[in-house]
């Protein structure tokens, strides 16, 4: 049963092939049984996953239920859970249990669909490798001694090594798409105010956007609709219709005008990688797309922006960490002062106080028009550089990352290496703009993924260009040896 | 831009960060990398150009000042490190 997609399991729970029970009982034992090898859960919520499953069973019965009635998803350790451990991977959470759920926990929740746990990350989802968590690093389930990528990496590998079809992850620079790269899968990053950050727990709050990962765009579009839409609570939440993206999915792409930005095909690139997402721009010009360069000349810009505007608002946002109303707290403080510096200093890790750290000085006094004002102006150049492009093509691609996983530990010596893994996502957060990756082949064994940047509120047009791909490739049915 | 000892304890402060005196040269080096990264946006030529704090340019959104949150401050309460009769406690600020 685990090889089936969400669309398959949502079929095959509907007319009674097996029931939500039976198929949660045989995926809490594949974890049991594997995740030893990856360390994709923090929290596995084997009880309250079968007493869903069993509520699911009976609305089943009765011919009810919504698309997702059944069907056993994670949530990226991130995202409150009402009664369930919320660690956000950090010492600091680490006894944390949220007295609410997320509007997208709610919302899956509503949809009919299981949790069978919560995955690891990093740290307060700061990193691209995943060995920032302070429950220990996920790998790969290509390689185990390879990193997953990061932030949502537990989501990633429990995703590709078929412990649940689909999993909740967000995306601040590339913590959905990187990860479902590196473990081929299909990651999408909705526009900014698509999906609702109520109980998401806040890292750059002008970037973070929560959004589905699961092996198919086709599960993806079924995730995507059941987390989508207006929520009052979240003030930068966008009123604006959902659309069907399951209906979306099936349009031909003929006439589809597609742009290879110059700027993502150059140095840096590893050619492996070029080569599949090459052949997959083919396989798309077959399918009728009309191939183009475009350029986006303010790319290089991206990552020293973001690595202002990220880490200015992480400080801001992490301040609320205190040690008086929740969270980790030091031990015999001799005063305020020393209850907060312990505190913040015991319970964060090291990349997080790095982050801090950075946010704090860019923002003290006689810095801010340097680092953040100019940030934010380089932002809109940014923005505009997709905006011109966006009235010459309807869809950019090109690489998600530009190599494939990486060893554990590689690049943990330098911040700035492990940044650049996020040189080709990052554009995408600061301009807002949704995107997607898809498994398109393997470099040396390991996958590759192509992105996919689409205009705003364009979800509907990247999930049926990805489905359409996936229509004549089989690259997302790849199977990790050992996780068959 | 590089940082010495004497800032990264100060921004550490301001932070209200504890950081241990022997890390402190290797916070040295990694946040004099980072700034150091950064300021490549320094080329940049912003001239007139208008700072984006939102992608799409949306005004907040105001609501009703309404009461719409119920009291659960036993509920809140309950996830706290230290609490007496309602009260957060925290170690004594006056003498």
């Amino acid at each position: 049963m685990h090889e089936r997609t969400i669309a398959e399991l949502a079929h095959g729970l509907r007319a009674g092939e097996y029931t939500s029970v039976e198929l949660v009982e045989a995926l809490l034992r594949r974890i049991e049984d594997l995740d030893g090898r990856l360390n994709s859960f923090i929290t596995v919520t084997a009880e309250q996953a079968l007493a869903q499953a069993r509520a699911a069973d009976q609305r089943l019965r009765r011919g009810g239920g919504g698309p997702l009635t059944g069907v056993p998803i994670a949530h990226k350790d991130i995202f409150c859970t009402d009664g369930v451990r919320t660690s956000c991977a950090s010492r600091m959470l680490a006894g944390f249990v949220a007295p609410y759920d997320a509007t997208v926990v709610e919302r899956l929740k509503a949809a009919g669909a299981v949790m069978l746990g919560k995955t690891n990350m990093d740290e307060f989802a700061m990193g691209s490798s995943n060995e920032t968590s302070w429950y220990g690093p996920v790998r790969n389930p290509w390689d185990t001694g390879r990193v997953p990528g990061g932030s949502s990496g537990g989501s990633a590998a429990a995703v590709a090594a078929r412990l649940v079809p689909g999993a909740t992850g967000t995306d601040t620079g590339g913590s959905i798409r990187q990860p479902a790269a590196l473990t081929g899968i299909t990651g999408l990053k909705p526009t900014y105010g698509r999906v609702s950050r109520w109980g998401m727990i806040a890292f750059a709050s002008s970037l973070d956007q929560g959004g589905p990962m699961a092996r198919t765009a086709e599960d993806v579009a079924l995730l995507l609709g059941a987390m989508a839409g207006f929520d009052p609570r979240d003030s930068t939440s966008v009123d604006r219709p959902v659309p069907d993206y399951a209906q979306a999915l099936v349009r031909p792409i003929r006439g589809l005008r597609v742009g290879l930005p110059r700027e993502y095909f150059g140095e840096g690139l590893d050619p492996a990688v070029r080569a599949a997402v090459e052949d997959a721009v083919r396989v798309l010009e077959s399918q009728g797309a009309e191939v183009r360069e475009i350029g986006l000349p303010n790319t290089p810009l991206a990552v020293p922006a973001y690595y202002v505007v990220a880490p200015a608002e992480a400080s801001s946002n992490l301040a609320r960490y205190d040690g008086v109303r929740y969270g980790y707290r030091c031990e015999d403080p001799k005063d305020l002062e020393d209850l907060y510096m312990r505190t913040r200093g015991e319970g964060f890790g090291a990349e997080v106080k790095r982050r801090i750290l950075i946010g704090t000085y860019t923002l003290s006094a006689g810095y801010y028009d340097a680092y953040y004002l100019k940030a934010q102006k380089v932002r809109r150049l940014i923005r505009d550089d997709f905006a011109r492009a966006f009235e010459q093509v309807d869809v950019i691609a090109g690489p998600t990352s530009p190599t494939t996983a990486f060893r554990l530990g590689e690049r943990l010596d330098d911040p700035v290496t492990m940044y650049l893994s996020d040189v080709y996502t990052i554009a995408v957060n600061l301009a807002g703009l949704p995107a997607i990756s898809i498994p398109v082949g393997f470099a040396a064994g390991l996958p590759v993924g192509m992105q996919l940047i689409g205009n705003y509120f364009e979800e509907g047009l990247l999930l049926n260009v990805a489905h359409q791909y996936q229509l004549a490739t089989d690259w997302h049915r790849a199977v990790p040896p050992g996780f068959e | 831009m590089t940082l010495g000892p004497e800032e990264v304890r100060r921004i550490a402060w301001l932070a209200r960060v504890a950081i241990r005196e022997e890390d402190v040269p290797e916070y040295a080096r990694h946040l004099s990398r980072i700034l150091e990264f950064v300021e490549q946006m320094a080329a940049a030529d912003t001239e007139g150009v208008e700072p984006m704090a939102h992608p799409l340019d949306l005004p907040q959104r105001l609501r009703p000042d309404e009461v719409t949150e119920t009291d659960q401050r036993e509920r809140f309460q309950a996830i706290a490190p230290q609490v007496e009769r309602g009260l957060y406690l925290v170690p004594k600020v006056i003498e």
